[in-house]
């Protein structure tokens, strides 16, 4: 504990969103409409698709720790990497940030007392919920192994999987992504408190709002592709068959129109994260604040123009081929300023190395990697070579779990006093943070070698000389997976036993930090009125300091 | 949740949170145009691809009771917006005969379309292993056209010399065509049920010029879906008629 902080022995509020009472029990959690709540029915939700996910790939590695295959059968083995890429893709990477953090912040963030749409707020989980249990119930009665991306006619004609109940629950999912994004965005436009102009949000607002608009631009074309191809399947239509006059093609460019996109959902919230934590720890307002900000909306709107990279060796058009792998080096642009922003904002600050931070700077390495592989997959050339293997799968993992789940799990730590009012650990912390870093590169770099020597992905067996990285590769996934059980179990002992946290314990700059933590149901006792800029770390009346006062150090769960 | 009157707690003003409902909509509305803009693509893209067979099923269909159902929606967009007005300017008795008036004529839309669907079931041209693009002409009933159908015999016999498979791909017309109009259709009976909750506002009195934001939501909806209609009628009726 810092000495300045004047209070040593701080305590929880009286009255805050998880003790509030409004009916008893689970029906004051089932029915609620505070995002906060929800943003906890989402958090327990999303775990689960984390863990049956977690558990399809680690039975993936152990399977390819010999050539032959260790564990199942080629059948099953389809099944094991489509049922995870389904899971985790669907089911936590996509609402993991915005449904989980982007709920409980933005209202937080900008001053307002709930989201512009709490009922529908509700509604977007249970439609999770009930798409979720639809995409189960595929999993327990055949399973599903058309791989994740459902490529017609093998899903919707020959596949004998359960692929009909998968698509509808994934149908039934895109609605829950499309209500969360309207949502975001019309509270954004309407709900900001007085001063809070647009560019005095914090930037993890306007990563949400980039991402809203992917959400809403996106997920609709892959709901009517799915419903046509689940029709497809259900009544034999020809929309996408080929032997009835349908066009495969066009169903791969109507499903990457999304999918492609969807990659940005998945990393977009994770950047805002990185954004918020960065400037705490390096304790400096923001490097180039307007410009991360409209990198943003950059990413959104160029990311809506490059999914045709998918398709490469398909045969369609040299010109369109061109088109798309120029476009898809300009999505590079607004990537690269963040990064050049993140690591100016390092320069010269005042770094501590506390957990999120930890987990910030491991993003910012990771997503390097994966930012760069993506552009050698981007060069016509070079895709022939590397499409289809395990390249592009170290490639994507570098990007979706090395800078979505990293944001994800930095998020947790650094917003996690504010959840739940109390503090972790922070050497046993800082541990797992190396650990994940150390577990993930062990897991995935290997691929990238095995990828450009020619191991194809989705297969289930290998050449010999290919297993001393494929053992590499399921050795560094049991690191990792400690890397995510070691927070799963302190986080959890430390809901109830870790220290009090207090309002603002880093301390950082955001209006969530300026009310109660855990914050009260209506978030604010007034409504507040914003007078500062963003990430302004001089002026902090608010923490009783004069204007240019040192900090206090950040504070930390060790006795 | 508390609520004063109409304003919900969480907003600060009436205005404030007709702003947002407004918003909301609009955005939801943006939402559902990517979400018909697929089947706008695949019927695009298979069409250019087989327009002989995609001539025929539209000529299949039955211009009149297509175009009478163009006039039906116009009109109920007609009353869909006085009953917007009737609410802006408080006169609440108009509210409820305009609403119900929207009402019927969305029912008579969805008749007519079921009358439509049946004629297809009857003529065999629903996809599935049932479908034949000849079935009509070769079973004349007692209330047809023959020399309509003679013709119509003549132009299938033709089309299948140019494209051998053209049973396959009047079955993606017909795919295509029952997909948008059952989509449209579905659009349709979720706007009759907000017209029914609309209905059952006005008649206690709820739309009033301060506030009447409900009924300026679902009319944007049903003014969409209307639209959407305005579309799909050319691009399955009118496209390619040539007799």
């Amino acid at each position: 504990m810092s000495d300045t902080l004047t209070t040593p022995a701080l305590e929880l509020p009286h009255k805050h969103y998880l003790n509030a009472t409004y009916g008893s029990g689970l029906r004051s959690w089932l029915l609620t409409t505070d995002h906060k709540r929800i943003a906890l029915l989402y958090l327990c939700s999303v775990t689960v698709f984390f863990f049956i996910g977690g558990v399809l790939a680690t039975m993936i590695r152990i399977h390819l720790l010999t050539p032959g295959g260790a564990l199942v059968t080629p059948e099953t083995y389809n099944k094991l990497f489509t049922m995870h890429g389904v899971a985790m893709i669907f089911f936590f990477l996509i609402p993991s940030i915005p449904a989980v953090f982007g709920n409980f912040l933005i209202p937080l963030m900008i001053g307002a007392k709930d989201l512009a749409f709490p009922k529908i707020n509700l509604l977007s989980w249970y439609i999770y919920i009930i798409g979720g249990g639809f995409v189960l119930y595929s999993f327990s009665t055949g399973g599903l192994d058309t791989g994740w991306t459902f490529y017609t006619p093998l899903s919707s004609v020959y596949s004998n999987s359960a692929v009909t109940p998968a698509v509808i629950g994934i149908f039934i999912n895109g609605f829950s992504s499309i209500l969360t994004g309207l949502n975001f965005i019309v509270t954004i436009h309407t709900m900001r408190a007085p001063g809070m102009t647009w560019f005095r949000m914090p930037l993890f607002v306007w990563a949400h709002y980039a991402t809203s608009l992917v959400m809403i631009l996106g997920t609709p074309v892959i709901a009517i592709t799915l419903l046509l191809a689940g029709l497809e399947r259900m009544f034999h239509l020809g929309f996408f068959n080929p032997a009835l006059g349908g066009d495969p093609i066009l169903f791969q460019h109507l499903f990457w129109f999304y999918s492609h996109p969807a990659v940005y959902i998945m990393i977009l919230p994770a950047m805002g994260v990185i954004s918020e934590i960065i400037p705490t720890f390096a304790r400096k307002p923001i490097f180039g604040y307007s410009f991360i900000a409209g990198s943003s909306i950059a990413i959104a709107v160029i990311g809506f123009l490059v999914w045709a990279h998918h398709m490469f060796v398909t045969g369609e058009s040299t010109y369109a081929a061109l088109t798309f792998s120029f476009l898809s080096y300009v999505v590079a642009i607004p990537s690269a300023v963040k990064v050049f922003n993140w690591t100016s904002t390092l320069y010269k600050g005042s770094i501590s190395w506390d957990p999120p931070m930890i987990y910030a700077l491991g993003f910012i390495g990771l997503f390097v990697i994966g930012g760069l592989t993506g552009l050698f997959l981007a060069c016509l050339g070079l895709d022939i070579h590397i499409h289809d293997t395990y390249f592009v799968v170290a490639h994507f993992h570098y990007i979706m779990v090395g800078g979505a789940v990293m944001g994800y799990v930095g998020a947790l730590h650094f917003w996690w006093p504010k959840i739940t009012g109390r503090l972790y650990p922070r050497a046993l912390s800082r541990f797992a943070a190396i650990i994940l870093f150390i577990g993930f590169n062990l897991t995935f770099f290997p691929q990238f070698i095995l990828g450009y020597l020619g191991m194809p992905r989705r297969y289930h067996t290998y050449p010999p000389e290919f297993q001393v990285l494929n053992v590499l590769s399921t050795a560094g996934a049991s690191i990792l997976a400690l890397g995510y059980l070691l927070p799963m179990s302190y986080l959890t002992w430390s809901m109830r036993y870790g220290k009090v946290a207090g309002p603002n314990p880093w301390p950082a700059t955001g209006l969530e930090w300026k009310t109660d933590s855990p914050p009260l149901t209506e978030n604010f006792e007034v409504t507040p009125e914003v007078t500062w800029e963003p990430y302004d770390f001089k002026n902090r009346p608010d923490l009783g300091l004069a204007t240019g006062a040192p900090l206090p150090a950040p504070a930390h769960g060790d006795d | 949740m508390h609520r004063t009157g109409e304003l919900y707690g969480h907003f600060e003003t009436l205005e404030q949170q007709k702003e947002s409902a407004t918003l909301g909509m609009w955005i939801f509305l943006v939402t559902e145009v990517l979400f018909f803009g697929g089947l706008f693509l695949t019927y695009t893209i298979n069409r250019r691809a087989f327009s002989t067979a995609f001539g025929i099923g539209s000529n299949t269909l039955d211009i009149t009771l297509g175009a009478g159902n163009t006039v039906v929606l116009i009109m109920s967009s007609l009353t869909m917006a006085m009953a917007v007005w009737s609410a802006q300017v408080g006169k609440k008795k108009l509210v409820s005969i305009f609403l119900i008036a929207t009402l019927g004529l969305g029912t008579v839309f969805l008749g007519v379309k079921a009358i439509e669907y049946k004629q297809k079931y009857d003529h065999h041209l629903i996809p599935g292993h049932g479908f034949d693009m000849r079935y009509r002409s070769a079973h004349p009933t007692a209330s047809d056209d023959l020399k309509e159908l003679a013709r119509e015999k003549q132009e299938v016999q033709t089309a299948i010399k140019s494209d051998p498979d053209i049973n396959y791909h009047g079955q993606l017309y017909f795919s295509l065509y029952f997909g948008m109009t059952g989509l449209h259709a579905l659009h349709m009976i979720v706007g009759a049920g907000l017209l029914l909750w609309l209905i059952k506002g006005s008649f206690v009195g709820r739309y009033t010029p301060q506030y009447n934001t409900p009924v300026e939501i679902v009319g944007l909806y049903w003014h969409f879906v209307d639209i959407v209609w305005i579309y799909l009628f050319p691009l399955l009726y009118l496209i390619d008629r040539h007799h």
